[in-house]
């Protein structure tokens, strides 16, 4: 094979695996999402954040608005500290709340937030006040359990014939 | 035999593999200290990717393909009793990008190009051309070895990448094609949870890396090789063996190290 027939199957070659290569990250991957636009940083604190992990999105009206940056608990309060970042074009009342939901079932958790009415917005390094912690299923059938108890307690004993 | 031949026995048997492991370190570093003059002369090297890599294209995508295929099929029957059928795509993804698609490649890599350049090499020493050249001035480590080293280093990455995506496509027509999924849930999913850097690129970090060893075993079992006929076949053996074994050591060692963490 002549020298120019070789280098020209090997440029299609060279050309077919940086193809490959674009598919995987464009297609089969998240690089279009990945260059993250800048976004601010804030905070929430929560009694109990379930199963929440870094770079778990966060969303407002299901809509994907910015990612967990970091989880830490605080040490007086014993509460989880979220610091999440949210994309700079969008922004929210002083008083929006932050809410750790499931998406679906039994699905990845991620913190919705929920715009408030405040005329001033939120800004990098605010705190975000109301919040609401994750289900923890544990202490949901817990409270059911206890519930249940305290109903049997109260009623009286069903008659027997 | 006395306890003195049987302590002498076990200390030559180290002094042996002490002894090859430090032929083969001084044998890497010289590939390496080789490397600038084969990118002088990058005619050589792409020859020797035509030989390499191109030539390998055929077997890569159509393993790949199959195994795309069979990967979605049985990762649709797991899938089906928990009604999860459409994170199948980010299933094979996840499994082609990080493990499959480099370690099948560099396997059958070392089975498709490994042995040609074992056999090429070893033959090149049986019938002294290497010493010829020598003989001429011509460094045969800069004129024959380093270009084939920077080849099969360039091949192999791009053979991991086609493969990995010839895969997905594949299990996208087993998917999406033949048992009929959501083609939007399929690769939306696939988007969502598979990172450009975390699994697509440590996937390409890992076949660079095998890249690396199964061209240099390659090369040092022709260099080393008996100049016999039966030197060479058993080299080319060697080849396979030795460039299969260091890659899934090294391909479980790279995994511990790139996904330990979730």
């Amino acid at each position: 094979m002549s020298k120019r027939a070789i280098e020209t199957w090997v440029g299609l070659f060279v050309m077919l695996g940086i193809a490959g290569a674009l598919f995987l990250s464009l297609k089969a991957a998240n690089l279009a999402s990945f260059g993250e636009r800048k976004g601010y940083t804030v905070t929430a604190k929560f009694d109990n954040i379930g199963g929440l992990k870094p770079r778990a999105p966060v969303r407002s009206a299901g809509v994907t608005i910015g990612r967990v940056k970091q989880i830490r608990l605080d040490p007086k309060t014993y509460q989880g500290v979220v610091t999440m970042e949210i994309h700079d074009d969008v922004r929210f009342p002083k008083d929006s709340s932050a809410k750790i939901l499931t998406s679906g079932l039994l699905g990845d958790l991620y913190v919705g937030m929920e715009p408030g009415a405040d005329d001033k917005e939120l800004v990098a390094g605010d705190v975000i006040r109301q919040t609401q912690s994750a289900v923890v299923l544990e202490n949901l059938i817990g409270q059911m359990i206890f519930n249940k108890a305290a109903d049997a307690g109260d009623s009286p004993p069903p008659e027997k014939k | 035999m006395t306890l003195h031949d049987r302590v002498a026995a076990v200390g030559a048997l180290m002094i042996r593999v002490v002894r090859s492991f430090g032929r083969a370190g001084l044998f890497f570093a010289d590939l390496i200290v080789h490397m600038p003059a084969a990118l002088r002369r990058f005619s050589l090297v792409v020859r020797q990717v035509h030989a390499i890599g191109n030539r390998s294209l055929v077997i890569i995508l159509s393993s790949g393909l199959a195994v795309g295929f069979v990967l979605a099929l049985q990762m649709y029957y797991a899938l089906v009793p928990y009604g999860a059928t459409e994170s199948l795509g980010q299933i094979v993804n996840l499994s082609l990008v990080r493990e499959l698609g480099p370690v099948v490649t560099a396997l059958l890599f070392a089975g498709r190009a490994g042995t040609s350049l074992t056999a090429e090499i070893g033959l090149m020493k049986a019938g002294e051309q290497l010493a010829a050249m020598e003989m001429m001035a011509v460094d045969p480590r800069s004129r024959v070895l380093a270009p084939r080293f920077v080849a099969g280093v360039i091949s192999m990455p791009l053979l991991a990448i086609l493969f990995s995506a010839v895969g997905i496509l594949g299990a996208w027509v087993v998917g999406v094609l033949l048992i009929g999924l959501d083609s939007g849930n399929f690769w939306s999913l696939m988007q969502t949870r598979v990172d450009v850097w975390r699994d697509v690129g440590n996937g390409v970090v890992k076949s660079f890396a095998f890249g690396v060893v199964c061209t240099a075993v390659a090369l040092y079992q022709g260099f080393v090789t008996e100049a016999t006929p039966e030197g060479v076949a058993y080299a080319t053996t060697r080849t396979v063996v030795v460039s299969s074994l260091s890659v899934l050591a090294i391909d479980f060692m790279l995994t511990a190290l790139m996904f330990s963490t979730p």
